[in-house]
């Protein structure tokens, strides 16, 4: 079996989810060649060996450092006919769903995005896919020859006992309309753990009355080397921005560790954070619903419970 | 300026999720339907777009009669007419083929939908409408403008958003703040009655994908909880029990 993963990257560097994907395919068994797209540093290359890639085709086109959806399909399907991969991983971005449509259509490939687990062949080929926002899985049957599989945060563990992968170029025949929109500028927060591949959580509620009051949250974030989120309440309101919204209709994570403060638990928002391996709510209120979803808990007032919280992981460094 | 809006028929974001027939079907029993809440927000920035623009906004849905409602109720925010493509909504290509046909028929200038629907959040239709028609796509959008042939827009990114430019047609992806859910008026739910809903016999049953058996995540045990006035206990269960820190 060869199996093509798609190693996305930003600032030249891979991402750690897309490490991830190269294990997953590793764990699959077969042949796994990464595709990277744009300039990566050569540290990275090392990286992809090392988490499991024999092979590593490089497309050094500079367009490629931003992200250019229709080009970043083309190059995948064609690597994906280069290589004759016949399963293609990726791992769980904002460009990942759309990029992966167009292959699935381009290569005539069956796909299924927000893969929890890997998949079972002992009979055709199924995987188990989190549906209903994390509220229920589906096993899925793929019944095309190409399979895609978009998957999410977390399942499996980094493997970092492969060898040296051998680099490529490789050389995409792209079209005019690959780059047809052009990107005319973005804005990104600076120097923050970014949420989506972030180990840690920490999330605000509208229990912390107000934006002033984010400091503590962002410094326990901080010393937990924890991005920051919140409800959307809160980002509706505008105390934090949009892309810190952690619920149903905003960015659905799947940390080691997420930490609700003054968070009540309401389901479109639990709907965000269920795959957590472990939820910590800290809340005034005994009756809030996020208790019934937590492991661990705290009943207490945020602003006396979060400022010992930080000097306790302190201490633990 | 034409603008299709493709919309989910989809049980609301409180509903209880249970399956029924040895877990092989969902429950639909108690649930209400909505429209998809991602699809609602392209839906009204369609309507805002149709306002400030001129033109027209079409929903489509594919779905089999019962989702009607919901249609209905989306003729009733704003939408000029409707087409439902009479068939169950089984995976994202069968559903992204079906709406490229009638897209094509259509001769669209826009096509908007949810970024995903949020009871299979696979997130690929957009995307595979667009290459189905050979159209640019982009998701998820956060912002959306038109001027002239040019429409400006942000997508959300990991950590903020980019901006974009790109000529029309295209099709995208939507979720807030691209607009305000709209709430229809009594006046709107009275025309919405009358508003053409075309029913369109399905083009395309080949299914690539399909569920086999749901399951629902294992019961969660009961919450440990700490004492307030001793947060450091919290880090060492976290730390030495948990093994998260």
């Amino acid at each position: 079996m060869s199996i093509l993963v798609f190693a996305e990257s930003a600032d030249g560097s891979i991402k750690k989810s897309s490490l991830e994907a190269i294990s997953y395919a590793l764990e699959m068994g077969g042949d796994v060649t990464a595709l990277a797209l744009g300039t990566i540093d050569a540290s990275e290359m090392e990286a992809l060996g090392k988490n499991g890639a024999q092979k590593v085709l490089h497309v050094e086109d500079e367009r490629l450092n931003q992200g250019h959806i229709a080009a970043y399909a083309t190059a995948i399907a064609q690597a994906m006919d280069h290589t004759g991969a016949n399963i293609l991983v990726l791992a769980k971005s904002s460009l990942s769903d759309i990029v992966a449509a167009k292959v699935a259509i381009k290569n005539g490939a069956g796909i299924a995005t927000n893969v929890s687990e890997l998949p079972d062949t002992s009979n055709g080929f199924t995987v188990k896919r989190s549906i209903y926002t994390g509220k229920a899985f589906a096993n899925v049957s793929l019944t095309t020859d190409k399979k895609i599989l978009g998957i999410k945060k977390n399942v499996v563990a980094l493997k970092e006992d492969g060898g040296q992968a051998t680099v490529e170029k490789f050389d995409v025949t792209f079209d005019d309309a690959d780059f047809g929109a052009q990107i005319t500028g973005s804005e990104v927060a600076e120097g923050d753990v970014l949420l989506t591949e972030a180990e840690i959580v920490v999330s605000g509620g509208r229990g912390l009355k107000g934006p002033e009051n984010w400091g503590m949250i962002e410094e326990l974030a901080k010393e937990l080397g924890a991005a920051t989120g919140c409800s959307k309440p809160v980002s509706d309101i505008g105390w934090r921005p949009h892309h810190e919204h952690v619920g149903q209709t905003g960015v659905k994570v799947s940390p080691n560790l997420y930490i609700a403060v003054g968070i009540s638990g309401a389901i479109q928002h639990l709907a965000g954070v269920n795959s957590s391996k472990v939820l910590v709510a800290i809340n005034k209120d005994p009756e809030a619903p996020f208790f019934k979803a937590a492991d661990y808990g705290i009943v207490g007032d945020a602003f006396e419970v979060v400022p010992k919280l930080i000097e306790a992981v302190k201490k633990l460094k | 300026m034409k603008i299709l809006v493709c919309i989910t028929h989809v049980p609301d974001t409180t509903s209880k999720i249970a399956f029924t027939d040895d877990n092989t079907k969902f429950d639909k029993n108690g649930v209400q339907f909505i429209i998809g809440p991602y699809d609602d927000y392209a839906l009204a920035r369609a309507v805002e777009l149709k306002e400030a623009h001129g033109g027209s906004v079409t929903v489509l849905n594919v779905g089999t009669a019962e989702t009607e409602p919901t249609i209905r109720k989306a003729l009733a925010i704003g939408a000029d007419d409707a087409i439902r493509v009479d068939a169950e909504p089984l995976d994202s290509y069968s559903v992204a083929r079906n709406i490229a046909h009638y897209a094509k028929e259509g001769a669209y200038d826009l096509i908007l939908m949810g970024r995903e629907s949020i009871d299979f959040n696979s997130g690929l239709v957009h995307g595979m409408v667009g290459e189905l028609l050979n159209l640019p796509s982009f998701s998820p959008v956060m912002q959306l403008d038109i001027e002239g042939d040019t429409a400006k827009m942000s997508r959300e990114i990991e950590g903020g958003k980019e901006f974009l430019e790109v000529k029309l047609p295209f099709v995208a992806g939507c979720q807030e703040p691209i607009a305000e859910w709209k709430i229809p008026n009594m006046r709107g739910i009275m025309t919405a009655r009358t508003k053409p809903l075309n029913v369109v016999p399905a083009t395309e049953e080949t299914v690539q994908v399909s569920a086999e058996k749901f399951e629902l995540p294992p019961e969660k045990g009961e919450v440990k909880l700490v004492d307030p006035e001793n947060p450091a206990e919290l880090v060492n269960l976290l730390n030495n029990e948990a093994k998260v820190l």
